[in-house]
Order: C-alpha cells, then structure tokens, then sequence
C-alpha cells in the first residue's frame, strides 16, 4: 500500500500537515459518531482536561527539540502543587507567595537535572529518571504523604475560574502556547535549542555555550512542570503528592504527535498543542460514545505510531 | 608580514605545542608560522594531529602546553573558544561543516550571530527579513548556487552545503582562514571553485591553511606545505622547492 502524502515543504511550516489532518479527520468522525460532542461547552471541556498535560507538552517540546529527554515533568508537577499546598494552607502564607515557592522548588529541581546533565555530563534519561524518584519522593515527604486541602481561593481561581464564559486553565494554556511558540521560532534561545538537538557540534563552535543553555532549558522544563502542578491542584482543591503519576509519557507523546522530532533539531509549539488536543479528543469522544477507558490507551497509542509513521514515509523520499 | 606594534610579527605563532586526550599524545611540541596573505597545506597521515591542531587555534580545545600568539598577542587559554576567535579573526571550516541539517541556509550562515530587532520595543526578536537579505548577499558574493536561503542544509548537495560553510566564515570578516578538508567531498568543478577562493582570501591578504588529503589541490594553491606525522612537525618546506613524492615520503615516514 503507497500512501501518498504531499511533498515536505522546503520552508519548515510552523505545524505539520499531518497532525492537523488528523486532528481534522477526528474532529469529524467524532461529531458523526459522539452524540452531543459538536457544542462550544464540550469544546471547552476538551481544552480545560488538556490543559494540564499540554502545559507539560510545552515544556517537553523545548527539552526534545534540544535532543533532551525530561522524565522528571510528573514528579515535578507534584513539587509544584505540594509547595502550594505546604505553604499557602499549612503555613498560612499569602497565595502569591504560595504560587512563587512553587514555581521556584520546579525551577531549582529542573536547574539540578540541567547541571547533572550539562555539567556532569550524565546522560539527560539517567538524571531525569533519577529525579522522577527523588521528586516523587520529596513531595510525599513535603506533604507528610497525604493530599492538602483548602487551597486559597486566589489559587483555586486559576483551575476553577472563569473568564469570559472561558475556563481560567485555557486562557493560561492557549496563551502560554502563543508565548512560547513566539519564543521557540524568533528568538536566539529558541534557535539554540533547535540547533544544539540539531547537531551539538555546530552550536559549540560557532560560540554558543551549549551548558548554560541546556540549564537554562532544564530550569524551564522545571518551572513549567511546577505550574502544570499548580493548575491540577487548584483544579481539584487539593494539592496532592500521588499527582501527575506517568504524566510524562502522556506529554512526551502529545509532543510527538505534534510533529516535535524525538532525536531533536525540530519543535513546534502549535503542533504540541494539536497534539495535545488530538490526545483529549479522542479521550472525550470515546467517553461520549461510552467505549471503555482500556480502548482509549489502545487508541492513543496507535494515534502515536501513526504520526510518526506518516513522518518518516514523507521523511524517506527524495527532496 | 603584518605591523605590529613597532615591528613586524607573523600572524599566527605556534610554539611548542602538546596536547593529549587520555593517553593518547596527540601533539608533541609543534611550532608552526603563518605570514599574513600566504597559504600553508598542513598535510599529515590519519591521526597525525591535523585537526587537533586547528582545533586549538579556532577555539574548540585548550593545549596542555605551549603557547599560540595571533597577530602579535597570545591567545588566552583556557579562556580561548570559539567565540572569541571568531572575534578576533579566526575563521575555521570543520572537516564536517558544523552545519546543523535541520535548519535553513539563513540560520546556519548567521549562527551564534544572529541579527536582533526589537518586537514592539521590548524583546529582542531574530530579525529574519535581515538575516534572509544578507545570507543571500553573502550566498551571491561567494557565487554559490543555493536555490534559497530557506531551504534545510541537510536537503543540499555536498557542494552547497560546503558553500553555506564558508559564507559563514567569510560572515566574521576573518584575517586568518582555516579549512579541514574542503575539497574532500566536492565534484571537480566545485573543487575548482574552492581553489579559486582560496587564492582570492590570499590576494586580500588573509592568511590561510588548508587541511587535506588531495596533493594536487594542496600545491596548485599552497605557498608552504607543513607536514605533521605523530604530532610533530617532519617537514616545513616552500611549495615551490619541493614535489608529490617527497612530500608523501615525509607523511608515511619514509624520510
């Protein structure tokens, strides 16, 4: 069988073809198939439950596109929401600074695996697996091991509110995206990222300093695990220790499905995302068509395969 | 010659150069001079030291010993990288590019030197219109034949690509010029035309060496031929005084 896919353009687009075809083609199966799935609010729902994950996915598709690995977002993600917890419920403190403990214990833990990683040189899977322990670990021990309740309310509005008939999560997600996809195609950090998952060699004589970058990345990965964590909590009013388990995965495989190259030198933010939402779509439309949670894995696993699939068959011919 | 301050100094210096990675004495006390406007091939076996050397001088390693003067000042290791030469006026073409394949001709030529603007005043953005509009100024200076500035190096010929790594060193306006291997993966017109900027960099007075493997290429430019074998120098002899033979004697040791 020859699949017949329109030539790569030589201009690199900012989101592949192939991901937005499939986001499309399921899109319209589902609104046949999933009875009540065409209305705004469940279009909402969709965004607001991909929320957390495409949060992560932004993070995992800068350390990707730099040839990275970040096993950690999970266990940091907890961090985040447990810090909250810990310091805006148990210690009484405002919520602002509640929200900026957290956010700095994902930075500091990201800015740890950054210097293990391009310091020490230990390969990014060994010192990211390591720090899905030790975070783990840390945030059981920071919460005493059980859920925190009682979030402040400024903190609660960032999972739960609203603005403009839109959950507060999308605005943050949507926005984020629009940031960070600025940042990855105009900037010189966003181009060094590229180039140094492209070939590390090119980025280090033509003088750019490969270590501090790759910190600097890590430290973002932290930071945005953390407010992944803050936003899950707040979503649930509860900043639990057990939260975001195998979350990684989920966003290493939206960011894929986006059309991010796994070995690095290609990333696109808006392709995460449509990643991300082909991953809540086909989540929300099995659900409306009350199929089993077990086939949803099978189907996102197989979604996958299929896009790195239809990438490589593109990749394969002639320029 | 080039002025110094007061009197006349060479514009590169090597003295006494060492250099090991483990075990292994890559360089062994090599000295080598460089006249400003002249061409030196650096020839050598496999594993002679060849690009270790180079490498050292463009700012990618640090010696364990000895010292490397440019242009009448001492480099400063270890604080020496690549950065810093380029600023100063090295220019090196790696023996495999140093392109990054995924990006477009533009970035590549402007790597690590990128062109800002200020989006809405604030943040400093890549300004891409002007980074596109001088890689193709750069592109049609050389007399390269790259359909555009936008296309992935990795889906150009060897010949372009090899182009879009000598407009990135003609980019920094070097004074001294140093190419591993440049002709080694080139078509004989494209060969030709490597050899022709050779010898127009030493008409405006930069300073070149050349790393290769193809006699004929080496003394059809060279004024000077330099051969390494085991991380010493064996051989420092006018192009014009020697031949082929003699030259391959001294790089399998024969002499």
């Amino acid at each position: 069988m020859r699949i017949q896919l329109p030539y790569r353009t030589p201009h690199t687009p900012a989101v592949r073809l192939e991901s937005f075809l499939v986001l499309l083609g399921l899109s319209l199966a589902m609104a046949v198939l999933a009875p009540g799935f065409l209305s705004i609010n469940n279009f909402l729902n969709i965004l607001l439950a991909t929320a957390v994950i495409g949060v992560l996915a932004i993070a995992a598709t800068f350390v990707l596109s730099s040839a990275g690995l970040d096993l950690s977002l999970g266990s940091l993600l907890a961090v985040g929401g447990v810090v909250v917890g810990v310091l805006g419920v148990n210690l009484g403190l405002p919520w602002w600074v509640a929200l900026a403990g957290g956010l700095a214990a994902g930075v500091l833990l990201g800015g740890v695996n950054g210097y293990l990683i391009a310091r020490a040189g230990i390969p990014a899977f060994i010192v990211t697996l390591g720090m899905l322990s030790v975070g783990r670990g840390l945030s059981l021990l920071i919460a005493d091991g059980k859920p925190i309740y009682g979030l402040p309310p400024a903190i609660t509005f960032l999972g739960q509110g609203r603005f403009l008939e839109v959950p507060v999560p999308v605005w943050i997600l949507l926005s984020l995206t629009l940031v960070f996809h600025l940042i990855l195609t105009r900037t010189r950090f966003g181009r060094y990222t590229l180039v140094i998952g492209d070939n590390e060699m090119a980025a280090r004589v033509t003088g750019i300093d490969v270590a501090a970058h790759k910190i600097r990345l890590y430290m973002l990965s932290g930071g945005l695990a953390a407010l992944a964590g803050v936003l899950f909590a707040a979503r649930v009013n509860a900043a639990d220790p057990t939260a975001g388990i195998s979350y990684e995965l989920s966003a290493i495989t939206a960011t894929v499905i986006g059309g991010t190259n796994l070995f690095g030198g290609r990333g696109t933010v808006v392709g995460t995302l449509i990643g991300a939402l082909i991953m809540g779509i086909l989540q929300n439309g099995l659900n409306l068509m009350a199929i089993p949670a077990f086939y949803q894995q099978v189907a996102i696993g197989s979604v996958l395969v299929l896009a790195v699939w239809l990438d490589r068959i593109r990749d394969r011919r002639p320029a | 010659m080039i002025q110094g301050r007061g009197w006349d100094v060479s514009l590169l210096e090597i003295r006494n150069l060492t250099k090991r990675f483990g075990a292994v004495e890559v360089l062994r006390g090599v000295n080598l001079t460089l006249e400003a406007g002249s061409v030196v091939g650096l020839l050598g076996d496999n594993g002679a030291g060849k690009s270790t050397l180079m490498k050292i001088v463009s700012g990618v390693y640090s010696p364990d010993g000895g010292e490397v003067w440019f242009a009448g000042k001492p480099l400063a290791y270890p604080q020496h990288n690549p950065r810093e030469a380029r600023r100063l006026g090295i220019a090196m073409i790696y023996q495999d590019l140093a392109l990054a394949r995924q990006q477009d001709v533009a970035s590549n030529i402007f790597l690590g030197q990128e062109p800002l603007c200020r989006w809405l005043g604030l943040w400093p953005v890549i300004d891409q219109a002007r980074m596109q509009r001088e890689a193709e100024q750069v592109i049609e200076r050389l007399g390269a034949r790259i359909p555009s500035v936008r296309h992935p190096v990795g889906q150009l010929s060897g010949g372009q690509q090899q182009s879009v790594a000598i407009a990135r060193a003609l980019t920094s306006s070097p004074k001294l010029f140093i190419m591993d291997e440049p002709t080694a993966a080139l078509a004989v017109r494209e060969v030709e035309h490597v050899l022709e900027l050779i010898r127009e960099l030493k008409r405006q007075g930069i300073g070149v060496i050349l790393i290769s493997h193809r006699l004929p290429d080496v003394f059809a430019v060279c004024d000077r031929i330099v051969v390494l074998r085991q991380g010493v120098v064996v051989a420092d002899l006018p192009a014009a005084q020697t031949n082929m033979s003699e030259v391959v004697g001294y790089i399998v040791g024969a002499h």
